[in-house]
């Protein structure tokens, strides 16, 4: 089993692989007190399969973020329980299993670039495995060759985005989150950077969760999509994308995807 | 032929870069320059209604009199010069000091803040010419109490500053270093210390005008040396031009000690606050 997880596929497989990335079972998250309590999520049990490129949509409120964070030992868990890669939320984030990609960027703005990728290298407990990628050779994956020396400042709002995802990946991460990674940017940037988080998967076979807003984002990332609704938050759909890999982004210009997207639409207006 | 070479760039380059140098000072100056002429036009205002009013010397001095003030009590400006220097960068050494250690405490103990932040702002309430005889009666005549009133002075800016500085890391950048696992100690050095230097800068350049302040004020109290202690000796015995010349060089203390600071945090923070916000 030990042996089975530590094996990193290159080019994932459609389907889901036997093992499981993250398991959610009757996950309840509760916020405020006694008297004016909130469920945030109700009796959430999901499987992240190992390797998958998994997209999370729903209406707002409906707690796509605060599942993520819940897997991030950012949360703190009502009932229920999370193991990622067999450990506790929290044995997971000291052994650097997963890397979180924020919305904004969040990069320490008096650190070169470079050295903003290197802060997960310079921090933590040193228990887990001083396996690390080569923070030059992920710039350069990212496309920000000849940038190391830049100040955040100095950079637009894409290609720090790209700096963080670079920052995330320095520790090899057995898997992504990212909440909302790409939300605040347009719409040219937005697509270019999809079509490089797909590279990024496909090259380092990083099980990827992802929080987004948009329909065709979750339907071109995605091997799967889990749809919430809200209100409490809970699992709505858990589909499987059926477009075949490596996509780009014509492929969103095909029946096929317009059939998913418009499955989606139409299930996410059911939640309202 | 290198070395006709190198030498004749050498006679080139020498006046290349006096040029330059002349450059930037008259580019300095022309900056400058409303403010250059502001200050010389009210110079000149001030020795002319000294001379058409005929104003006694002990009762305004003209410009060329603190001049020649300057000449004739040289030394004695210097002796007392000193002391105030030294008490002035101790005060602002050792306030600033509490003040960062105390407002690194606050961040991290909600109690310290609750049960020592009123007691910093009593502290604040009191008028330091007030606690200047308490201080005098305690610590004596010395440096003692003219340090501490320098170093009172600068605490309280530099306190407020720096708690809210502490406090400006953003809950995302405090989210990600807890999903990287990183200690309350590492939060401080990596994140909450860089992120509160502009903050700490703008309390630094309060401090380092008003640590002067703090330390004449001191002197005024019972001193027998010190900028503050000229000052009250200069007025008691009429001697205007020195009253003046001593009022100019502590102005003069605290501009320099204020530019120094500057270029610190220049040096410093060379990123942008707020810039990837």
């Amino acid at each position: 089993m030990q042996g089975a997880v530590k094996l990193k596929p290159t080019v994932p497989v459609p389907e889901p692989a036997a093992a499981s990335a993250v398991s959610v079972r009757h996950l309840h998250v509760r916020f405020g007190d006694r008297n004016n309590e909130f469920t945030a999520l109700s009796d959430i049990s999901v499987d992240i399969p190992e390797g998958a490129f998994v997209t999370m949509l729903g209406p707002s409120g409906c707690g796509k973020s605060t599942l993520l964070r819940c897997i991030a030992d950012l949360i703190h868990i009502s009932e229920g329980s999370i193991s990622v890669f067999g450990r506790s939320p929290r044995e997971a984030r000291e052994g650097r299993d997963f890397a979180f990609v924020f919305q904004d960027a969040t990069l320490l703005p008096w650190r070169t670039v470079l050295d903003n990728v290197c802060l997960p290298l310079e921090v933590g407990k040193r228990s887990h495995n001083g396996d690390h990628a080569d923070p030059r050779a992920l710039l350069e994956m990212v496309g920000l060759k000849g940038r190391e020396n830049a100040l955040p400042h100095e950079l637009s709002g894409g290609m720090r985005q790209r700096v963080a995802i670079a920052r995330a990946l320095v520790t090899r991460p057995r898997i992504l989150l990212m909440d909302e990674p790409f939300g605040a940017l347009d719409e040219i940037t937005r697509d270019r950077l999809n079509e490089e988080l797909l590279r990024v998967w496909q090259e380092t076979g990083t099980t990827i969760l992802f929080v987004t807003h948009s329909i065709p984002e979750a339907a071109f990332l995605g091997q799967k999509v889990l749809m919430l609704q809200a209100h409490p938050g809970r699992v709505k759909e858990f589909k499987e994308v059926d477009l075949p890999f490596p996509r780009s982004l014509p492929v969103r210009d095909t029946v096929e995807f317009i059939g998913v997207t418009a499955h989606l639409r139409a299930r996410l207006e059911e939640c309202l | 032929m290198s070395e006709v070479l190198s030498s004749s760039r050498k006679t080139e380059s020498l006046p290349d870069r006096k040029i330059a140098l002349l450059d930037a000072t008259a580019g300095v100056f022309a900056k400058h320059m409303p403010a250059i002429l502001a200050a010389t036009g009210l110079v000149v205002l001030w020795q002319f209604v000294v001379w058409f009013f005929k104003i006694p010397t002990f009762m305004a001095p003209a410009p060329v009199d603190v001049f020649l003030a300057f000449r004739d009590n040289a030394g004695i400006l210097w002796t007392n010069l000193l002391p105030t220097v030294l008490e002035t960068i101790l005060g602002f050494i050792f306030g600033n000091l509490v003040a960062i250690l105390l407002a690194i405490w606050f961040v991290h103990s909600a109690t310290a803040e609750k049960a020592f932040y009123p007691i910093a702002v009593f502290i604040k309430a009191i008028p330091i010419i007030a606690l200047a005889p308490i201080l005098v009666l305690i610590f004596g005549n010395g440096l003692a109490p003219k340090i501490i009133i320098a170093g009172l002075i600068c605490f309280f800016p530099t306190l407020v500053n720096m708690v809210q500085g502490l406090k400006s890391a953003s809950p995302a950048m405090l989210d990600l270093m807890r999903v990287l696992s990183a200690s309350n100690t590492e939060i401080l050095w990596k994140v909450r210390l860089p992120s509160s230097m502009p903050f700490l800068f703008a309390a630094l350049k309060i401090a380092a005008t008003s640590s002067v302040m703090g330390a004449i004020v001191a002197e005024w109290i019972g001193s027998s040396f010190g900028l503050g202690a000229l000052i009250i000796e200069a007025t008691y015995n009429f001697r205007s031009p020195l009253l003046y010349a001593t009022v100019v060089i502590a102005a003069a203390l605290a501009v320099v000690l204020f530019f120094i600071v500057s270029v610190v945090e220049a040096k410093m923070v060379r990123w942008k606050p707020g810039g990837t916000h």
